[in-house]
């Protein structure tokens, strides 16, 4: 547990001294930013064009059209930056030699791996929020049913779970840090679109790649709901890919 | 304190060591010396538990670097052939981090960084960003990294690879400077700081052992011939032929105008006779001296020797 926040603190450091975090967070927010607007200016010409229709009365759903849109962005926009925060983490060690020095430390291999995705997450997860001030402007002006937003904000922060499982293991194989993005930005994106093969694949397999997509299971949090099924495919799914993370250093120390 | 038994490791299908066995007593300074691709890397490697060796033991201290590797990893201090450093990290920051990685207590690890940059003579070099280092300041570094947790086996790939002269001869007072509290293992293929710093040497060449033993013995070991040198006053080609020309002589070269390397026999005693020719034909000897082998000759004829077994 020390070893990991050694390790993470570490990789924390050489994020925040470096460019390349500040670029991706201010791609990050300018286009969360962006999205959000045009939602939020759609949604009020849409129920201002239904209060003339109706003559006032029932307004429309906040979270069905402002923030379930939002968050669904925010995904594909993770989707796209998350490559980019994971890839150096193992790569960029291994190109400089300086994994030699954590492997000739005192420290589990499994202690190096969970302490970068810890980093990893950390970075994400400040992204995350400070993104949060769209939400806290719509809870500020509208009132939006806050357990879709909290379940929401859940749901994501799994799911970049998950992007970074893939990325890290991405980054495990390679010591090239844009070989590294492009395998975990095509591994995500496939996890993504495993679903759409559900129709082609008849019922038994159908279900099967579509409880396997990562977006699947986003939904049911997006709309407040929490179930344990989700909540098992999204956990294992960071195991199975810190795991795997595992079995590729393990055994290039073999070769 | 470090004992390896036939080890052996391959790389695919090519061998890079082959059945290695020596023994490291404690407080030892030991020299690898092997050219490039002799295995010297790979056998550190495996001794600082980074890799697994295909077959065969080695221990230190009683653990099995497979089988106990973090117990080792505690015990020891490793240098690689690159240093592993973060370019993008300040000296005091990476050295803490490397305490740190080395379970050094938290209270501990100040004053452990402290000592290092004292003893590596990092003072000036403490705030600065280490990608911005010199050379001989980054492999400073590169010790201070392996020494922050006080070991008591320092492993160091050819410390002194890539430095200017005056960073070598510095780098090298530091070594023998810990030499005084520590085990080490020292690989290098450029040779004066082995002669320098070393009690023992194991060469390798080709992922074998080609000798192991103690300089000195080593030296008359293979003393199997002596050197002369002579310096004359005048120069003329018919000494190289006169001096070839005399019994018990191998081979003469003129490495520099009137200057002459002989070597000899052992136990030829031709010393007078070199006297009498110089005299006979008037060269004028400025001087004539028996020049013991440097060790960079022992080993350019080790592998020499190895290579004609083979053949
Ligand atoms: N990672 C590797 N993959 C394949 N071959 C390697 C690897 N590392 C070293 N070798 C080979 O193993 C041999 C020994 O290398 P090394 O231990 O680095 O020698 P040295 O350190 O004495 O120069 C060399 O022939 C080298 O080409
Ligand atoms: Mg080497």
């Amino acid at each position: 547990m020390k070893n990991m926040w050694i390790i993470a603190k570490k990789d924390l450091g050489s994020f925040f001294s470096s460019p390349v975090f500040y670029s991706l967070t201010s791609v990050f927010l300018i286009l969360n930013g962006f999205i959000f607007f045009n939602i939020l200016n759609f949604f009020s010409l849409q129920s201002f064009q239904a209060q003339q229709m109706r003559g006032g009365g029932i307004g429309l759903n906040l979270n069905e059209m402002v923030v379930e849109p939002s968050f669904h962005n925010m995904a594909v926009i993770l989707l796209l930056i998350i490559p980019l925060v994971t890839m150096r983490s193992f790569a960029e060690e291994k190109k400089s030699k300086t994994f030699a020095l954590l492997l000739s430390s005192p420290i589990h291999l499994i202690e190096i791996i969970v302490g970068k995705f810890v980093a990893c997450m950390i970075v994400v997860g400040l992204m995350i929020l400070l993104s949060a001030y769209s939400t806290g402007y719509l809870i500020l002006v509208g009132n939006p049913e806050m357990g879709p937003i909290i379940t929401g904000y859940l749901g994501i922060l799994l799911m970049t779970g998950c992007y970074v499982a893939m990325g890290l293991f991405a980054s495990s194989l390679t010591d090239n840090q844009i070989i590294a993005a492009v395998i975990s930005f095509g591994l995500a994106l496939f996890m993504w679109i495993i679903g759409w093969g559900a129709q082609a694949g008849g019922s038994g397999l159908g279900q099967l790649l579509e409880y396997l997509s990562l977006i699947t299971h986003l939904e049911h949090f997006l709309k407040g709901l929490i179930s344990s099924s989700d909540l098992v495919y999204y956990l294992s799914f960071i195991f199975f890919g810190l795991f795997l993370t595992h079995r590729v250093l393990e055994s290039s120390r073999w070769r | 304190m470090i004992e390896v038994e036939q080890l052996s490791k391959s790389y695919g299908p090519r061998e890079a060591i082959k059945n290695l066995s020596f023994q490291i007593e404690k407080g030892e300074v030991v020299g690898f010396l092997g050219p490039n691709g002799a295995g010297k890397s790979t056998t550190m490697n495996i001794l600082s538990c980074i890799m697994p060796a295909s077959s065969g033991t080695a221990k230190i201290c009683g653990f099995d670097v497979f089988e106990q590797a973090l117990e080792i990893r505690k015990l020891i201090g490793y240098l690689p052939e690159t240093p592993p450093l973060y370019s993008d990290m300040v000296v005091y920051d990476y050295l803490s981090f490397a305490a740190r990685l080395r379970n050094v207590p938290l209270k501990n690890t100040q004053s452990a960084v402290e000592q290092v940059i004292e003893k590596c003579s990092l003072k000036e070099a403490r705030e600065r960003i280490i990608g911005r280092l010199s050379k001989g300041y980054q492999q400073r570094v590169g010790i201070a990294q392996a020494m922050v947790h006080n070991p008591d086996i320092l492993i160091l790939d050819e410390p002194t690879i890539g430095l200017d002269p005056i960073q070598i001869i510095e780098i090298r007072k530091l070594i023998q400077e810990l030499a005084l509290s520590h085990t080490i293992i020292l690989s290098s293929h450029i040779l004066p700081e082995i002669t320098q710093i070393c009690k023992r040497v194991i060469i390798i060449s080709d992922g074998q052992i080609a000798a192991v033993d103690s300089l000195d013995a080593l030296t008359t070991r293979l003393h199997k011939g002596e050197r002369l040198l002579l310096e004359v006053r005048q120069n003329s080609s018919e000494i190289l032929e006169k001096l070839r020309a005399l019994k018990k002589v191998n081979a003469v070269t003129e490495h520099q105008p009137a200057h002459f390397t002989i070597d000899c026999e052992p136990n030829a005693d031709i010393q007078d006779k070199i006297a009498q020719l110089s005299l006979d034909n008037k060269w004028g000897i400025v001087e004539l001296k028996p020049v013991s082998m440097t060790l960079e000759d022992i080993f350019l004829k080790l592998t020499l020797e190895e290579n004609k077994v083979q053949q």
